[in-house]
C-alpha cells in the first residue's frame, strides 16, 4: 500500500536515516541457523522435571491428600504440596497494590477450577514424574460451580473466591469500573432511536508455538538461574521473591526469548515452583507445560459480554451510549480486574458522544483464570462498538463509513473519561481506508480534518 | 533400563549414542547430542517445529523413534550453513522477514529444503502445500511463503 505523506505534512519530518528502510531484525540470524536459545534449549546434568497433579473439579474441598504411593515411584525425588510453599497465596498484581492475594500456588484446602494445580512432583526423568503425578490421591467433596457471568452475580450463586468475598472484584469505585459523562438518560430521552443489543465472546487460547514453561539451575551458592519464556521478566522475579520469601538477589532470571507469547505468558506460573524444587533438592529443575497443559491450563483471554444501548439522531448524530461490560476472569484476578478496568477507559470507542454511562465488571467463576491477550479489555470492546455502528447506520439507512466520519473523535475533543483528544488522526485513517477499500464518501468527508475545528 | 546403541550421520558427522528404548529423535537431538534445533512444540506430531529431514525424507522427530535410525542420514537447520555462509533459504527467510518469534523457522526451513531437493522451482501451491504440517503463530505464513519463492528463485539463478 502507498505510504501516503500529504497527512500532517506541516509536521512531519521526512529527514529519518531508519524509519521507512528496511532492516534486519537483530534476533533472526540465530533463528534461521536454529541457534537462538530459547529456554528449553538449556540442559544440564541431573535435570529433575517437574510435574503438576490437578484439579479434576471445577469446584471442590480437598478432604485430604495423599502421596504415600508417589512418593515410593521409582525415580520420585520430591513432592511438593501447599504447605511447602513459603508465601503460598499471592496475587501478580500485588506489585501495583491491586489486591487482594487471592489465588494459591499449589491448593490449599480447596480448588476453584478444573485443571488447578495441587501437587507437585519431581523426579529423574518425565515419565517416572508422569506415572507418580498418577498415584498421587487426594480425596475431594465436591462443590456446586458456577460458570456463567450472569449466574455468578445473582444472589445465593455459589462463591467461587472466599479472598474476594463475593464473585465480582471490588475497585475503590464499587462492584464495577464506571464513567459518568452528560446525562445518558435525558440523550436517550432526545433520542430519535434507541437500539439495545448484546455481544458475547469466548475464551481464546493464545496457542504459541513453544508452550509456557522455566528450567532452573542453582548456583550453588543459595542463588537460582532461571531460563524462561516469560514475556514479564521483573513482575515474575518480583512475585517469586514475594512466594518464595527470597531476596530478589537471590534469584537470577534470563529471558527475552519467547517463542510465541501474544500475552499467553505473562502469569508468573511456572517459575517459582520450579525455583522451589531446585531450592529443596539441590538439583535443576524443568517445568515445561504439555501441548494439552498449554491448551487447557495457561490463562486465555477472557470471555466478555458487552451490552451497548444507543440512541441515535436521524442525522446520524449518537447522542447518548450506555455500555455495561463483564469479564469473566475465571476463579482468579490475575490481569483481569486490569482488563475489565481498560474497557472502561476505552468506551465509548473513538467517537465523541456527549451522554456516556459505562459500567464494567471483573467477574468470578469456576472457570480457567483468564488473563493478558493482545489488547485484552479492549478487543472484544471494539468488536461490539463496531458491530453496533454497523446496526446504527443500518438503522437509520445511513453508510456506515459516513455514520463514522459523523460521529469520529477529533482532537481537543473531551472523551468520555475527561481526557482531551490528541493525535486522533482517525479521520485521516478512515480517508485512505476510503481510497484505499474503494469505497467512496461524500466529498465533505474527504475534506474533514482531525485537527482543524470546524473542517 | 537396558541402552540400546544407536549410530547415524547428522549434519555429515558420524554419532553413536545408547538411548533407552523409546527415546524419540527429538529427545537423542537435543538431549543427547545437544542439538537444539529441532524444537517440541506439541510432541504428537501436529506443530512441524521438530521436522528434520532422514535420508532426504521430511520427518516429524517426536514421533520418530531413535532407535529406528540407526544407519541414517539426518540433517538438521542447524547443519544448513556451510563455512559461516547462509543457505540461499536462511538467507531468504531473513531477506523476507519470514521469522517472528522464531520457534517454527526450523521446521520450516526443514520442509521447504525437501520442497527445493524434489521440486527446485514450485508454484504458490505447492510452497503452500509443503509448509501445511508446520505451524507458525505469528507471521500469518506470507512472508514465510515468500521466502520459500525467493530462495527458489535463487537457486534457478544460480544454475542458470
Amino acid at each position: 500500500m502507498e505510504l501516503r505523506k500529504n497527512y500532517f505534512a506541516d509536521v512531519r519530518k521526512d529527514d529519518l536515516n531508519e524509519i521507512g528502510q528496511p532492516r534486519p531484525r537483530s534476533d533472526s540470524p540465530g533463528h534461521v541457523t536454529g541457534k537462538t536459545a530459547f529456554f528449553a534449549d538449556r540442559n544440564f546434568p541431573g535435570i529433575l522435571h517437574l510435574k503438576m497433579v490437578r484439579s479434576p473439579h471445577h469446584h471442590a474441598r480437598i478432604r485430604s491428600i495423599d502421596t504415600s504411593e508417589a512418593e515410593k515411584h521409582p525415580g520420585v525425588v520430591k513432592i511438593l504440596t501447599a504447605k511447602d510453599v513459603p508465601h503460598n497465596v499471592y496475587t501478580i498484581l500485588i506489585l501495583i497494590q491491586v489486591g487482594p492475594e487471592d489465588e494459591t500456588v499449589l491448593a490449599d484446602g480447596k480448588v476453584r477450577w478444573k485443571g488447578e494445580a495441587v501437587v507437585a512432583v519431581l523426579a529423574e526423568t518425565e515419565r517416572a514424574a508422569q506415572e507418580a503425578a498418577a498415584k498421587v490421591k487426594v480425596d475431594y467433596e465436591v462443590l456446586p460451580a458456577v460458570f456463567d457471568m450472569e449466574e455468578a452475580l445473582k444472589p445465593g450463586a455459589p462463591l467461587v473466591n472466599e479472598y474476594h468475598g463475593q464473585n465480582y472484584y471490588l475497585y475503590d469505585s464499587g462492584e464495577c469500573r464506571k464513567v459518568r459523562f452528560g446525562d445518558v438518560e435525558a440523550g436517550f430521552a432526545g433520542a430519535d432511536h434507541i437500539l439495545e443489543e448484546s455481544y458475547q465472546s469466548s475464551p481464546i487460547e493464545h496457542a504459541p508455538t513453544e508452550t509456557t514453561g522455566c528450567v532452573v539451575a542453582p548456583e550453588g551458592n543459595d542463588r537460582f538461574t532461571c531460563y524462561t519464556n516469560t514475556q514479564a521478566m521483573f513482575f515474575t522475579l518480583d512475585n517469586t521473591s514475594i512466594i518464595l520469601q527470597m531476596p530478589g538477589s537471590k534469584l537470577h532470571f534470563v529471558g527475552g526469548t519467547v517463542g510465541g507469547g501474544f500475552g499467553g505468558k505473562v502469569d508468573v506460573i511456572v517459575e517459582p515452583i520450579a525455583i522451589l524444587g531446585a531450592k529443596l533438592t539441590g538439583r535443576p529443575v524443568c517445568f515445561i507445560y504439555s501441548r494439552e497443559e498449554e491448551m487447557q491450563i495457561s490463562s486465555p483471554r477472557a470471555a466478555e459480554k458487552v451490552v451497548i444501548k444507543d440512541g441515535v439522531m436521524k442525522d446520524g448524530r449518537i447522542v447518548a451510549r450506555k455500555v455495561t461490560g463483564y469479564t469473566d476472569a475465571g476463579a482468579y484476578s490475575r490481569h483481569s480486574p486490569y482488563g475489565a478496568q481498560k474497557g472502561a477507559g476505552h468506551y465509548p470507542g473513538p467517537y465523541t458522544i456527549p451522554n456516556v454511562w459505562i459500567d464494567t465488571y471483573c467477574v468470578y467463576t469456576n472457570r480457567t483464570p483468564s488473563s493478558a491477550m493482545r489488547g485484552f479489555g479492549v478487543t472484544i470492546g471494539d468488536f461490539a462498538l463496531e458491530v453496533q455502528m454497523d446496526k446504527l447506520a443500518r438503522l437509520i439507512g445511513m453508510d456506515p463509513l459516513e455514520f463514522r466520519f459523523i460521529n469520529a473523535y477529533r482532537d481537543g475533543d473531551m472523551k468520555a473519561h475527561r481526557q482531551p483528544t490528541e493525535g486522533a488522526a482517525l479521520i485521516e485513517c478512515m480517508q485512505e481506508a476510503s481510497r484505499a477499500a474503494n469505497w467512496p464518501v461524500a466529498e465533505k468527508y474527504m475534506a474533514m480534518s482531525s485537527y482543524v475545528k470546524g473542517a | 533400563m537396558a541402552k540400546v546403541p544407536v549410530q547415524f550421520t547428522l549434519n555429515g558427522s558420524e554419532k553413536a549414542e545408547f538411548i533407552d528404548s523409546g527415546t524419540t529423535l527429538l529427545q537423542a537431538l537435543r538431549d543427547k547430542i545437544g542439538d537444539t534445533s529441532p524444537k517440541g512444540g506439541c510432541h504428537q506430531g501436529t506443530c512441524g517445529a521438530c521436522s528434520v529431514i532422514i535420508d532426504g525424507e521430511l520427518r516429524l522427530s517426536c514421533l520418530t523413534l531413535a532407535e529406528t535410525c540407526d544407519g541414517a542420514v539426518i540433517s538438521t537447520t542447524s547443519g544448513l550453513s556451510e563455512s559461516g555462509v547462509l543457505h540461499p533459504l536462511q538467507r531468504a527467510f531473513l531477506d523476507t522477514f519470514a521469522t517472528q518469534c522464531g520457534f517454527c523457522t526450523p521446521g520450516m526451513i526443514m520442509a521447504a529444503k525437501v520442497l527445493l531437493d524434489h521440486t527446485p522451482n514450485p508454484s504458490r501451491d505447492e510452497v503452500v502445500e509443503a509448509l501445511s504440517g508446520n505451524i507458525c503463530r505469528c507471521t500469518g505464513y506470507e512472508p514465510i511463503i515468500q521466502a520459500v519463492l525467493t530462495a527458489a528463485r535463487a537457486n534457478s539463478q544460480n544454475a542458470a
